[in-house]
């Protein structure tokens, strides 16, 4: 258990209001990522899920180095990434890869399938020979079950499920040991949706890598993910292994989202936990508990006192002064539904 | 049986030149009971939301056109009227909302005069009553202190409270059918269940009918009594929400089903439909769900299927499960 | 291989046939009369430029005092200009020079242009901004008047012309490579490339240029029209191609010492002129059409 091939050190990112001598300075200021610590082990699956603005996408990005934090420390094994030379975190990207959420914007068009699968080859020279390069690439292709007869084509000619496979395909090139998964299955049709987590759960089965696979419904991640973290305006609420978290979410905010995703089963209809008003904007985060604004739960001490992550159970932990268990009942069983 | 409110009857809808058309949507039927909430689900290029366009002929003709069928509304068909009619039913009788709150309001207009306007331009009213009738609006959807929010643009609001002022708007008028095309789809889960909550309550205080364009099967089942499932251009099951989810009897409908990732399933991996979506008016021949269906026979390739009945309120268009609810049904007679 | 197996059974995807960027070029090139024409006249400039030697009647700096200022006739279809030289052969001689500076200055202000406003744009900060600064400075002129102004100070001469006009062309394919570096900058496969690993040179030279490259290409297309026009405008203010070699512009400047004895070398290069120029701007058009990925079903 002990092993951690990622570990963060209260990360975080003030993104500035661009303008500099602004009087609004101060006022201007968004906290995308404040303070978040966790860390991921060798072979496992943390699920980062959250409601856009919360940060999630950010915190991604900062593992990788995409953006560079205003604190904190990212550690990849012994290496500390955060301050690496860029010449030096070029080379680490070998070991790090990310999967982006949009199918249609992360393949450069004007480059062939092949191009695209064989870029991270050649940026760390692991291929010698064109012959060698091809071969790899149609290896690489039929592992995300892409016919390789496609490699020479471009990025247009293909579907949303099929870019992403492509996507997937350039990620795993270089054996990676740590991959950062941006909402891969948020822009596909539900009906692909299910071969894409599936596919990916394969590679990292066969391959062994870590994954951060961020999301923005707890549905999804349900089948992929060992631990889940739940991020609310740039900080992590709740994390733990995912059947704690499912069966007995003890945050009242991951209990709100996984009362209000609807499921498709009519019996269900209208009983949900509803939460009052919306998110607040990132540029006034309210003081104390951040969640407290739209709580169901809250008492005085939310609007004064930041609760911290605290184990409310062996491995969870819940930033809420007043976690306790929600038992989420689970379904009747289901009729089984002919294949 | 009542009289429908709204009546698709073999609908159809080509875009492209005359001389090589590309059907989008081939054959489309439904009904909308008074106060009823029906959903239509499919994916990206199901034809769902050019058939809900039809419906208040707001497709833009060329390159679309409706090519057949009848769309009847209180038993008129809509598409016999004069299109100088149209804007009269449009807001008063049907209203729509779209996906995205943001680009469908006016961002340069208070919103208490565009939700009035909608009202001028169907009621004659005072102003002073209108402006009444407007903060009523707003209160119930749901704005906090809604005099005080007249005179906000659109831009002060969230966009899940730009989702409201969108009912509030489509609702000005009292119509008897409120369209909405994935009104959820761009919102976060919290909110999709505030709005989704909020559709529930209006149905009970309006008893407006609704008709709900979704590829979500949970918004569906949370709202819909009926549901329409398309694939391809096409009805490939109709039924009760219930029959769907307990029943369904297109290998389409089962499928989808069975890959949705749920909170409450221990599955340890999530069923999978092989293949992609079809493009719009690319299936020729046959059932467009053939290419990935797990079910197929050679007739399937060859001949579309009519809609089969299952049992009394469930249709669906399946050569093969056709075939093994009647071979069910006769060993239920002879045991 | 779990992955392998249970995938290789998806039904090899229906993909769109691959548009060849030759045959949409023929499309968009015979598919309007307008471009067929503009075509014609850019392939008959050329071979016109080509071939001169071959094709005029005339050697065109010859002098003859006995024919003087002679209207159009059997023997010169054009006339002769006060030197008794024959207008037509000049002009075909001219259309190297048009062809030469069209061509040349547009490639070399692409590619200074191209480089500036990609690095500013990619960059940003204080590069961006010194970059940026000159640029509008430069902008601020009318092209005409900065190549007079340059020319001026370096005199005639080729190489003089070429750099005057090329000079004049780079801030405006600076600040559209900038524009379109800022856009692409923004797009999910730079990002991609970043943590594929790529380093910076790599991505501006693999990712980003090729990506700019369609709306340089059309500009460049587009500027031949006006580099062949502004060799002309310099040529007949006298500080373009220097007499006697004969370009459209100088043929027009000596055409109006006599405009009202014999019009048509003005008619002549006037209409060589603005055949050309309107052509090379309804080739851009093609151009871009071709080039954007996005339009090209």
């Amino acid at each position: 258990m002990t092993d951690p091939i990622i570990r963060v050190e209260d990360i975080g990112k003030t993104f500035g209001s661009g303008m500099r001598f602004s009087l609004a300075k101060q006022a201007d200021e968004v906290r995308a990522v404040d303070g978040c610590s966790f860390s991921i082990n060798r072979g496992e699956t943390l699920a980062l899920v959250g409601e856009s603005g919360c940060g999630k996408s950010t915190l991604g990005r900062l593992l990788l180095r995409l953006i560079d934090p205003t604190a904190g420390r990212v550690y990849f094994e012994k290496t500390e990434l955060t301050n690496l030379p860029a010449g030096r975190m070029r080379d680490m990207r070998r070991h790090l890869q990310m999967i982006f959420q949009d199918p249609y914007g992360s393949l450069s068009p004007r480059r062939s399938i092949a191009q695209i699968i064989a870029e991270p080859l050649d940026v760390f020279g692991l291929v010698r020979s064109g012959r060698q390069r091809r071969e790899r690439v149609a290896d690489l292709m039929t592992q995300v079950g892409l016919s390789p007869t496609f490699m020479d084509r471009h990025p247009r000619q293909f579907s949303g499920g099929q870019r992403q496979r492509i996507g997937i395909a350039r990620a795993i090139a270089v054996d990676p040991s740590f991959i950062v998964a941006d909402e891969p299955v948020s822009a596909l049709d539900v009906s692909v949706q299910a071969q894409i987590i599936n596919l990916m759960q394969d590679l990292q089965r066969q391959k062994g890598f870590s994954f951060l696979f961020i999301a923005h419904d707890l549905a999804v991640v349900r089948h992929i993910a060992d631990r889940v973290a739940v991020m609310y305006l740039g900080r992590i609420v709740e994390i733990g292994p995912k059947k704690q978290i499912y069966r007995m979410p003890q945050h009242p905010y991951t209990q709100a989202l996984m009362s209000a995703a609807p499921e498709p089963d009519p019996e269900r209809k209208g009983k949900r936990i509803i939460l009052e008003g919306d998110v607040p904007s990132p540029k006034r985060v309210p003081p104390g508990c951040s969640f407290h604004t739209r709580c169901p739960i809250r008492q005085e001490i939310c609007s004064i006192e930041r609760p911290p992550l605290r184990e409310v159970a062996a491995g969870q932990l819940a930033a809420c002064h007043f976690a306790k268990p929600f038992p989420i009942p689970l379904a009747k069983a289901r009729p089984a539904i002919p294949a | 049986m009542t009289v429908p409110l709204l009546k698709v009857d073999n609908l159809a809808v080509e875009f492209g030149p005359k001389s090589h058309p590309i059907r989008v949507v081939d054959g489309v039927s439904f009904e909308i009971p008074p106060g009823g909430a029906v959903g239509i689900v499919g994916e990206s290029g199901s034809g769902k939301s050019i058939t809900s366009l039809s419906i208040l002929r707001l497709i833009s003709e060329p390159p679309g056109r409706i090519v057949q069928g009848r769309i009847e509304f209180n038993g008129v068909n809509l598409l016999d009227l004069p299109r100088s009619k149209m804007p009269d039913i449009r807001g008063r009788d049907i209203a729509m909302i779209f996906q995205e709150p943001m680009s469908s309001l006016n961002p340069v207009m208070k919103i208490g005069d565009q939700i009035g306007e909608a009202i001028m331009l169907h009621e004659d009213m005072s102003g002073e009553v209108r402006r009444r009738r407007v903060i009523e609006m707003l209160g119930l959807v749901g704005i906090p202190d809604p005099a005080g929010r007249l005179d906000s643009y659109p831009h002060q609001f969230s966009g899940g409270m730009r989702q409201r002022v969108m009912i509030a708007m489509a609702l000005a008028c009292n119509p008897k059918l409120l369209i909405a095309d994935e009104p959820t789809t761009a919102l976060d889960v919290t909110i999709q269940a505030q709005v989704l909550d909020l559709i529930h309550k209006l149905r009970r205080t309006l008893n407006t009918a609704v008709l709900l364009i979704s590829h979500d099967l949970g918004v569906i089942a949370d709202v819909c009594e009926r549901v329409v499932v398309m694939y391809a251009g096409r009805v490939v099951e109709e039924a009760d929400v219930r029959s769907i989810f307990r029943a369904p009897q297109h290998p389409y409908t089962r499928g989808l089903l069975q890959s949705i990732p749920r909170l409450d399933d221990d599955r340890d991996r999530l069923y999978q439909i092989p293949g992609s979506v079809p493009l719009a008016g690319s299936v020729k021949k046959g059932c467009p769900f053939y290419e990935r269906c797990s079910l197929r026979i050679d007739k399937c390739a060859e001949e579309m299927p009519p809609m089969f009945s299952f049992g009394t309120d469930q249709r669906a268009a399946c050569w093969v499960t056709a075939r093994q609810a009647d071979a069910q049904a006769k060993e239920a007679t002879l045991s | 291989m779990a992955v392998t197996t249970e995938h290789s059974q998806l039904p090899s995807p229906s993909l769109a046939p691959e548009p060849k960027a030759l045959s949409r070029l023929a499309y968009s090139l015979f598919s309007r009369t307008s471009t067929i024409f503009a075509f014609a006249v850019v392939v008959i400039f050329v071979a016109v430029a080509v071939f001169a030697p071959l094709i005029a009647p005339y050697d065109p700096l010859a002098q003859s005092i006995l024919r003087i200022n002679k209207l159009p006739s059997t023997a010169n279809w054009l006339g002769t200009d006060q030197f008794g030289r024959d207008v037509l052969s000049r002009m075909i001689y001219g259309s190297r020079n048009s062809l030469i500076f069209g061509l040349i200055s547009p490639v070399l202000a692409a590619i200074c242009g191209t480089v500036l406003g990609v690095v500013a744009g990619y960059f940003g900060g204080i590069v961006d901004r010194v970059i940026s600064r000159v640029i509008d400075l430069l902008l601020a002129f009318p092209e005409l008047l900065l190549a007079i102004m340059i020319a001026a100070v370096l005199g005639g001469g080729f190489w003089n012309v070429i750099a005057v006009i090329t000079v004049a062309f780079v801030p405006g394919f600076a600040r559209v490579a900038r524009a379109s570096t800022l856009a692409v900058k923004q797009e999910p496969y730079i990002e991609a490339a970043v943590a594929i690993g790529v380093s910076t040179p790599v991505i501006i030279f693999r990712h980003v240029i090729p990506n700019i490259a369609a709306p340089i290409v059309v500009l460049m297309t587009l500027w031949v029209a006006s580099a062949i026009r502004l060799e002309a405008s310099l040529s007949f203010l006298g500080i373009g191609t220097q007499p006697p070699n004969p370009s459209w512009g100088n043929i027009i400047r000596d055409g109006l010492n006599n405009l009202f004895g014999s019009p048509w070398p003005i008619i002549g290069a006037g209409f060589a002129i603005t055949c050309v120029v309107l052509s090379f701007n309804l080739l851009g058009d093609v151009v871009r059409d071709v080039l954007d990925p996005e339009i090209s079903e």
